[in-house]
């Protein structure tokens, strides 16, 4: 089941683990004021503070604690805006070894179907990973596709809604996931993905790592800069970066391989049909009687409008 | 997401007007350090950079994380069983999350593992970390150990602990006080010795130790026997040991999340930390004066959640169909509050900076190759720092049980029980004006300054600055209290006993009020200044001058006055 370019290169290190972590910078949901809709009923993203999604964070966690406990590298991926960079920072910031932007406006409107292709291109493109992790959903779609979508198209297993991981070797790896009611522990293959749910407690900012990356950019961010004229040699200084470590890399959809037909609008059948503002209102009450005519009545009604059975 | 850093404009507003570049440059050797090191900054924009961003990790995961633990912290704190201490699971996470954002060295160089900061900004930290969890500071505070070994330790000393406590591997605690000698350290009698080989070994007895179960000691014993007095002590390092007992943890009024510790050292090994004979009259002295400007900081950080927390309640709580902050009554109150807050906080910083501007000339003093202006720099800022650290922690400390008093009193009863955090705000405040020296010898440590004017020259330096026209006039009264100081101050050292020695007592007694008068003073100055630079910040600044006003022209009476009847009668009155 395993594709050639997943084959798993350990070398002379038995536990050398290659993780690869996608995360997504999203609007701040939770924290919503008076103008975070437009009036024609999508996200006015300009007015809610960009933000790393939460699970996301969890998902990186694990990885850094799976670095901590064994010898793993962790690659840090996202698509989206040039802005997004900001999150591979965060990350870098947490102990992640290696930030990836992938922006490209032919990828603009992607769905979970155009966003996962795209995402096991960059897997695929990096090659020998033994881990993917996910947060199990982001807070602006909610959809929690994207993660299994990027396992079926890599053509390896997954475990969603894992809380830890039990144990991990070449391989191989044991997680524990809930389930409604209760949890249990799934022993896979690796490579394999996980999604990632709010179980561990992500780790602060290092504050020395972040004194070090704050200075880490794409080489986009240096362009953009160069043209707002506040840095004179944008090559000059994409190769100061380099010999640092700082500079980000930066794939388009042509340097991931995608097909253009799969990315972006072309590549997402899903169609909004009508965008609605939902005003939760309290409607008419009605009592029914404690006794067996009340209850029949009732079960009688659910049945009928479909609401049971 | 809550932040402690973003949340407070004082705090903001501090730290962009505090002038840091001097102390930034000499600290990053004029930015040489960053060809170095990776983290370090390559110029004042990039340092002061660092330090906000810093300050907003500390400040959130104050907020987020440590505030939300600290009720369980205080209701069940540390514990004492078989010998060992064990901290609550969750002061241990607060000490995993401050090492994992790599704040466990803030002060120490690039070369450890530190983060090179200046003492001001580890301060506010300190602050904010106090606003979440008092108790969490005594342990993120004891930075102030290695500090210590960084200034008077050996190389090997500092090679080999000062990466330790940078990466939170080792934690400290400084061991001063005795069952016997508390604010009368040069009489400790802890015995320090040597075998044959040279080795030092420790025997008898600590008190009141904060961490007391921490795996490295800084120790003051007597090392030179036959002596009684400060000259005979040393500082020595030890670490945990089997010879090294803990014998019991304090059952305390506050500060519930730290264990404070009576320790007994039996023939414990240790090492001489310095030279001896300078343990108290040297370091201890150094140590004591940075864990003062840390209680300080505690004391405001405290204030600054009481005050909050009062502030919220006056707003939601309806009494007569109005929110009880819309009565004279209360409104005073919060107003008097805060302006007391903002006094000390800018008494504060004002501190830090002088103390940063003192340890970096001292460094260049005993380091390298000063310059005449340099030594005179080192000098000047020695002094001043000796008389504001003290000024500062009698200022803050008491402001801070002022502070969290009239909290619990805004809350009515509702702010006697425990449902809500202000008693344990009064609990926690209530030591610092205790420990590191009570504010009685505060005013000991302070008045030898005002009575010499050291502060003089920065006093004329902010009389000096510009301020607008409706500032003006609490800028005139400041200069006339000012002129009364200096004739209280002329009063006291020419005031003479029956027979015409010095009136040695006269001026003991009336120290607390000289200091003060000299508080309300500096504090207006500092206030003006900051009023002057932001124009929200002038009716703080006017308020504290037109309150200070009567408060020192009381005292001014007092000391003018020249009553002595207490020295004579206080046992008539004590004794009745």
């Amino acid at each position: 089941m395993f594709c050639a370019f997943l084959l798993i290169k350990h070398g002379g290190n038995p536990v050398s683990f290659h993780l690869l972590v996608f995360v997504k910078q999203v609007p701040d949901t939770q924290n919503i004021t008076g103008d975070a809709m437009t009036p024609e009923g999508t996200v006015n993203r300009a007015a809610l503070p960009a933000i790393f999604n939460p699970e996301d964070l969890n998902a990186l966690e694990l990885a850094l604690q799976l670095k901590d406990r064994y010898q793993a590298h962790v690659t840090v991926a996202t698509m989206g805006m040039p802005a997004a960079a900001e999150v591979l920072r965060q990350s870098l910031y947490r102990g992640a070894d290696r930030g990836v932007l992938i922006t490209d406006r032919a990828l603009a409107g992607a769905d979970t179907l155009a966003t996962s292709y795209t995402l096991s291109c960059v897997a695929k493109k990096l090659g020998g990973i033994d881990l993917v992790l996910c947060g199990r959903q982001a807070i602006d779609g909610d959809t929690a596709q994207v993660g299994p979508q990027i396992a079926e198209k890599l053509h390896i297993p997954q475990i969603c809604y894992v809380e830890e991981v039990r144990s991990m070797e070449p391989g191989r790896i044991v997680a524990r996931r809930a389930i409604e009611g209760g949890y249990e522990v799934l022993s896979s293959p690796l490579p394999a993905l996980l999604t990632v749910i709010d179980a561990n407690e992500p780790r602060p900012v290092n504050v020395k790592r972040m004194m070090k990356y704050k200075r880490a950019r794409t080489p986009g961010e240096i362009d953009a800069a160069a043209k707002k004229g506040e840095i004179a040699d944008a090559e000059a200084c994409k190769a100061e970066l380099k010999a640092r470590g700082l500079l980000l890399d930066e794939f388009s959809a042509a340097d991931i391989d995608a097909l253009p037909n799969r990315i972006g609008f072309p590549g997402s059948p899903t169609k909004v049909k009508q965008v609605m503002s939902v005003v939760l209102t309290a409607g008419e009450a009605k009592t029914v009687s404690a006794d067996a005519a009340g209850i029949a009545g009732l079960m009688h009604e659910l049945i009928s409008d479909h609401t049971l059975g | 997401m809550l932040n402690y850093f973003s949340d407070n404009q004082d705090l903001q507003f501090t730290l962009k007007n505090l002038e840091l570049a001097e102390i930034s440059a000499m600290l990053e050797d004029n930015y040489r350090k960053a060809e170095k090191y990776e983290a370090a900054p390559e110029d004042f924009q990039d340092a002061l950079d660092n330090y906000e961003r810093s300050l907003k990790v500390i400040g959130e995961i104050a907020a987020e994380r440590i505030e939300a633990r600290s009720r369980e912290v205080d209701l069940n704190g540390a514990k004492f069983k078989d010998g060992k201490v064990t901290y609550n699971p969750l002061t241990v996470q607060n000490l995993e999350d401050l090492t994992k954002a790599g704040l466990m060295g803030v002060m120490l160089g690039h070369e450890y593992g530190g983060l090179n900061f200046p003492v001001s900004v580890y301060t506010m930290m300190t602050e904010i970390v106090s606003r979440a969890d008092a108790s969490l500071q005594n342990i993120f505070g004891l930075q102030d150990i290695a500090e210590t070994i960084n200034f008077f330790g050996n190389d090997e000393q500092k090679a080999h602990y000062l990466p330790l406590f940078a990466a939170g591997k080792v934690d400290g605690a400084m061991d001063l006080t005795e069952p016997d000698y508390g604010s009368d350290l040069q009489s400790v009698r802890l015995r320090a010795y040597q075998d044959e080989n040279g080795q030092w070994y420790l025997n008898g007895m600590k008190r009141f130790i904060t961490n007391g179960c921490a795996k490295v000691h800084l120790v003051l014993a007597r090392s030179e026997e036959g002596t009684t007095d400060g000259r005979g002590l040393s500082m020595f390092i030890c670490e945990a040991c089997p010879q090294l007992v803990v014998r019991r943890i304090e059952d305390k009024m506050g500060i519930h999340g730290v264990a404070t510790c009576e320790l007994q050292f039996n023939d414990v090994p240790a090492q001489l930390c310095g030279k001896r004979r300078l343990g108290l009259i040297r370091y201890v002295m150094s140590l004591m004066n940075g864990a003062r400007v840390a209680i300080s900081a505690q004391a405001v950080g405290i204030a600054e959640a009481a005050f909050r927390q009062a502030r919220k309640y006056a707003s939601e709580r309806e009494q007569f169909k109005r929110s009880i902050d819309k009565f004279p009554a209360i409104y005073s109150m919060l107003s008097s509050m805060k302006v007391r807050l903002t006094a000390a906080r800018a008494l504060l910083y004002e501190t830090t900076r002088v103390v940063d501007l003192r340890n970096a000339y001292t460094h260049i003093v005993e380091h390298g190759t000063p310059t005449d202006e340099q030594r005179a720099k080192q000098k000047y800022y020695t002094k001043l720092a000796a008389q504001l650290t003290p000024m500062c922690k009698a200022l803050a400390t008491e402001s801070a049980n002022s502070i969290a008093y009239d909290a619990i009193q805004i809350h009515g009863g509702t702010g006697y029980m425990r449902d809500f955090n202000a008693e344990r705000y009064y609990r926690d405040a209530r030591i610092t004006n205790i420990y590191e020296g009570t504010t009685q010898l505060q005013v000991v440590a302070a008045i030898g300054g005002v009575v010499q004017r050291d502060a003089d020259t920065r006093i004329k330096e902010l009389f000096s600055t510009m301020v607008p026209y409706e500032l003006a006039e609490l800028k005139d009264k400041l200069a006339g209290l000012h002129a009364k100081q200096l004739e209280a101050v002329k009063f006291v050292s020419e005031k003479r006993t029956d027979d015409g020695a010095k009136d040695t007592a006269y001026h003991d007694l009336m120290a607390r009020n000289l200091v003060e008068m000299e508080t309300y003073i500096f504090v207006g100055l500092l206030l003006l200044r900051d009023g002057a630079a932001c124009p929200e910040r002038a009716p703080i600044a006017e308020r504290y001058i037109l309150d200070a006003i009567p408060e020192f022209e009381r005292r001014f009476a007092v000391v003018t006055s020249g009553d002595s009847q207490l020295i004579k009668n206080h046992r008539d009155i004590i004794d009745y």
